[in-house]
């Protein structure tokens, strides 16, 4: 009996007031389609969302946390950097 | 028979086929092969558990002796189950469950299309509702048979074994007599007609790209229709029966 565990995958899903897919768990499954279908058995049970996404987990890339201060602390007091000095007419949404 | 018993009869014998499929893959919970399996299994059962409700509870009201949907599910005796053989089948390994899961599944899907043109209201909205479920039931079912199929030499071996084992229940599926009769003769629910041959097309499709076997040997089992069932229900039914009778009228 084979000990392999199936490739993990993330899962990300929409709800449906949302805009963008929310990062809600992992789950283990042998391929795409699967992964689709465990994600909907196991993260939208309770109307979670209306779209899923799944990525292997192994194509996902992130920032070193003791990276943090150096990539993230030097925005902090740029403030040209946001565009705060316009007057946003009530017509423009999402800005 | 009357038009109304006639219902009565029909809408129990689907109502038993949901109750007792969805009593037996509940006995998988906390027991499923894979984490995310054993939650899909589970909520397969729900669904089919929630169909027995509608159905079971309509049946109640169509039989017109007060009986509600709890009384007709945890209070009868076995010969007074209508249910196909199929589905109180034991659930077998994993493979076993989804090929009985695969059977019933793509009947389901064909026979819930038609349903849900029937004049009669209530069992199309039920019809409907189920419709929905039950795609996503065979998607699942189907890309089992067709992985564990065509999958290791020991899949192949296990899922064959079922089929082989199980495939002697299909026919039932399509049994009818004088309840179905009267029904579609009065227009109540639409013709069978054609049912078996799509079931057929699609089932050998599956199997075909499963790489599997359909088996030669032409006996077949029937019986549940009329209350004459295997040894698997009479000891099913001490499980889902057991709250009821023990704690008269208990509610959660």
């Amino acid at each position: 009996m084979s000990n392999q565990e199936w490739p993990l995958w993330e899962v990300f899903i929409r709800s449906k007031q949302g805009l963008n897919h929310k990062h809600v768990g992992s789950l283990r499954a042998s391929d795409e389609v699967m992964a689709i279908e465990n994600a909907r058995d196991v993260y939208t049970r309770r109307s979670e969302g209306i779209s899923i996404w799944v990525v292997e987990s192994k194509h996902v890339f992130a920032s070193e946390p003791n990276d943090a201060d150096s990539l993230f602390e030097p925005a902090d007091s740029k403030v040209y950097r946001h565009p705060t000095f316009y007057d946003v007419p009530d017509e423009v949404s999402h800005m | 028979m009357n038009i109304q018993e006639a219902l009565f009869q029909y809408v129990l014998r689907l109502g038993d086929d949901s109750l007792i499929l969805g009593h037996r893959l509940s006995e998988w919970c906390g027991h499923g092969p894979v984490l995310e399996e054993d939650i899909a299994t589970i909520n397969i059962s729900l669904d089919l558990i929630g169909q027995a409700t509608n159905l079971l509870e309509y049946a109640g009201k169509l039989e017109g002796k007060g009986r509600d949907e709890d009384a007709i599910a945890f209070l009868r005796l076995e010969h007074e189950y209508k249910n196909i053989l199929l589905v109180e089948q034991t659930n077998g390994d994993f493979g076993k469950t989804m090929m009985r899961q695969f059977f019933f599944d793509s009947y389901r899907k064909l026979l819930f299309d038609r349903l849900v043109k029937s004049p009669d209201v209530q069992l199309a909205a039920i019809a409907d509702k189920a419709l929905k479920e039950t795609k996503y039931h065979l998607k699942h079912s189907s890309e089992w048979i067709i992985r564990l199929g065509d999958g290791t030499e020991e899949s192949h071996r296990r899922i064959q074994d079922s089929l082989d084992a199980l495939y002697k229940y299909s026919n039932e599926l399509f049994f009818t007599d004088e309840v179905e009769d009267t029904l579609v003769e009065n227009g109540v629910i639409p013709s069978l007609d054609g049912l078996e041959d799509e079931w057929n097309t699609y089932v050998q499709a599956i199997l075909k790209e499963a790489t599997l076997t359909i088996p030669t040997n032409n006996w077949k089992q029937s019986g549940g229709r009329l209350g004459k069932h295997t040894e698997h229900l009479g000891m099913l039914l001490t499980e889902l029966q057991y709250m009821q009778r023990a704690y008269p009228n208990m509610k959660w």
